[in-house]
């Protein structure tokens, strides 16, 4: 079980990996050397898997297209969905594989320049490999929140009072 | 027209805050660690709660008291988190912020002759609502030496045979002081002993960093003597929906109600309605803003005793109450000085009374960017006069 310091330092870890422990360790009240040993840890246990940020590539300028792809598979014996997932998440092209419950398997976001060469990437790539069934293609036409964080605000921050009791 | 004034209402003096927010409105980038009132907007499943109200047209008066349904979800949660048991239908009202709670005990209790006894430094309005019955005001020094805690000392040294209310207000803005239940227990046998009523204002009990918050109320025997005043604004980052409340005995709270009926008549329902989801479901949101609050609270903390100053470590609401009697000047001056000098806005803690003197009330309901941009100016400023 995750204690409560603990979750709360990995919180604030994700919240801003920029955080120098010193600084983690004047907001928690844990010390330096704790902390600094506590993500060691994290890191050695692959818990802390990576720090980087995130970036709203459509501001930067930056075109892109994404598309959540549903793919039915027929599960094989003794294994079931996890060699084809497997197999799966070794194309750069798939950023994410999600196994579900409901009408369909696997899920998969696929990340491409154009869609064209997503659309390509899923006929000839995706749906030829053995044990797919099918595959439906859904592009992502905006992005309005990731990861928790709202990408399209467009409302100005609402102005306090600059004095009040 | 000053002549058709009213006597007492003129007298009253204007908030040592007004001379402040004067000033800083004319300057431009100021950073301003002068705001008492939550940086978090009200939490969304609350906002929607009451856009949807109105969309239902949910546009009419409620009753006096406030909406049943709220007030039932009320006493289960102060039931809940602090053991206060109150009825809903008879021991509890629904008012326009704890602001209008404070107003309406002091007109329900106090008449001219009465006094009470406030708690110095201490929220602006306690002194003035009791003044404007015509009763009397009795400040009770609190001390960094003792944590701004009420001592019951210096509460025996102000009592006077006329004082009838003693008024609360812990955790404290300005100091950011804490009662524990150890601290509370002399004060409550004083109250006994000495026949007075509290209006015990708790509005910031959710934001306790150390501990849990113990209610003045459910200490043995005071219950029936004591005016439990809480409200949404702090816990909930709801200030301007404006919605409080009291809970205490039935003929104190039918008192209230009735001056409440004819001045205010009910607190406004898109507020009621929100509140209600409040308490059923931004528990979450609550305590991630708690969690929030603590680390900025430390990393002010850590700042101010890095420049040099001396500052308590305040455990509840959001504000640190820094000493800066070591840069030989006087709260006012130090305020003034770090606005024009440094462009930071931060409140004298002689606009909370006599004994905030000697010290600056920083509010930490701000990001930690702007809170570290705002020590850097203040130590710059510091240093100069260290």
């Amino acid at each position: 079980m995750l204690s409560d310091h603990d979750h709360r330092l990995l919180k604030l870890i994700q919240q801003d990996c920029r955080l120098t422990p010193e600084e983690l360790a004047i907001q928690t009240g844990l010390t330096v050397e704790n902390i600094t040993h506590k993500i060691r840890e994290w890191e050695d246990q692959n818990v802390i898997v990576q720090y980087r940020p995130l970036i709203n590539w459509e501001r930067a300028g930056h075109e892109s297209v994404s598309a959540l792809i549903d793919v039915k598979v027929l599960p094989q014996r003794g294994y079931g969905f996890d060699k084809i997932a497997r197999r799966l998440q070794k194309f750069p092209e798939i950023k994410a594989v999600y196994l579900m419950s409901g009408g369909y398997d696997l899920s998969l976001l696929i990340e491409g320049r154009t869609m064209q060469e997503v659309a390509l990437f899923v006929a000839e790539k995706l749906a030829p490999l053995e044990h797919i069934q099918s595959t439906t293609t859904h592009f992502v036409l905006r992005r309005y929140k990731q990861d928790g964080i709202e990408l399209i605000s467009g409302d100005e921050a609402p102005q306090r009072l600059m004095i009040s009791p | 027209m000053k002549r058709f004034l009213n006597p007492t209402v003129a007298s009253l003096p204007p908030s040592g805050i007004r001379k402040f927010f004067d000033l800083v409105a004319t300057m431009k980038d100021v950073i301003s660690l002068g705001v008492g009132e939550p940086d978090f907007i009200t939490p969304w499943t609350v906002r929607e709660s009451g856009i949807f109200s109105l969309e239902q047209g949910q546009t009419m008066y409620t009753s006096n008291a406030g909406i049943l349904e709220l007030r039932q979800e009320l006493t289960r949660h102060l039931a809940l988190t602090l053991g206060l048991i109150y009825n809903p239908e008879s021991e509890i009202l629904v008012t326009v912020g704890a602001s209008e709670a404070v107003d309406l005990a002091m007109r329900a209790l106090l008449a001219p002759g009465d006094v009470a006894l406030v708690p110095d430094p201490s929220y602006v309005s306690y002194a003035p609502c009791a003044i404007m019955t015509g009763a009397d005001v009795r400040y009770v020094p609190t001390r960094a030496s003792e944590q701004f805690r009420l001592r019951v000392e210096d509460l025996a040294e102000a009592y006077t045979p006329e004082a009838k209310l003693l008024v609360l207000s812990y955790p404290n803005n300005p100091t950011g002081a804490i009662m524990t239940r150890e601290d509370l227990l002399p004060i409550a046998e004083f109250v006994r002993e000495h026949d007075l009523l509290v209006l015990s204002d708790e509005i910031y009990s959710d934001l306790t960093y150390e501990g849990s918050h113990t209610a003045f109320a459910s200490l043995p025997g005071m219950w029936e003597r004591t005016l439990h005043l809480s409200g949404f604004s702090k816990s909930y980052a709801m200030t301007g929906w404006r919605i409080g409340y009291v809970g205490g005995h039935p003929d104190l709270i039918q008192a209230m109600t009735r001056i409440h009926q004819y001045t205010i008549l009910c607190a406004p329902i898109t507020a009621q309605v929100a509140a209600i989801e409040a308490l059923r479901s931004a528990e979450t949101a609550k305590q991630e803003m708690v969690a929030a609050y603590d680390r900025r609270r430390r990393l002010l903390v850590h700042g101010f005793r890095e420049m040099g100053l001396s500052c308590f470590e305040p455990l509840g609401a959001f504000y640190v109450f820094p000493d800066i009697t070591a840069t030989k000047l006087s709260s006012e001056e130090f305020a003034e000085q770090l606005l024009h000098e440094e462009k930071v806005a931060v409140v004298p803690g002689t606009a909370f009374g006599p004994s905030g003197e000697g010290h600056i009330r920083c509010s930490y309901a701000y990001s930690t960017e702007q809170l570290k941009e705002a020590l850097e100016r203040i130590s710059r400023f510091v240093w100069r006069r260290l």
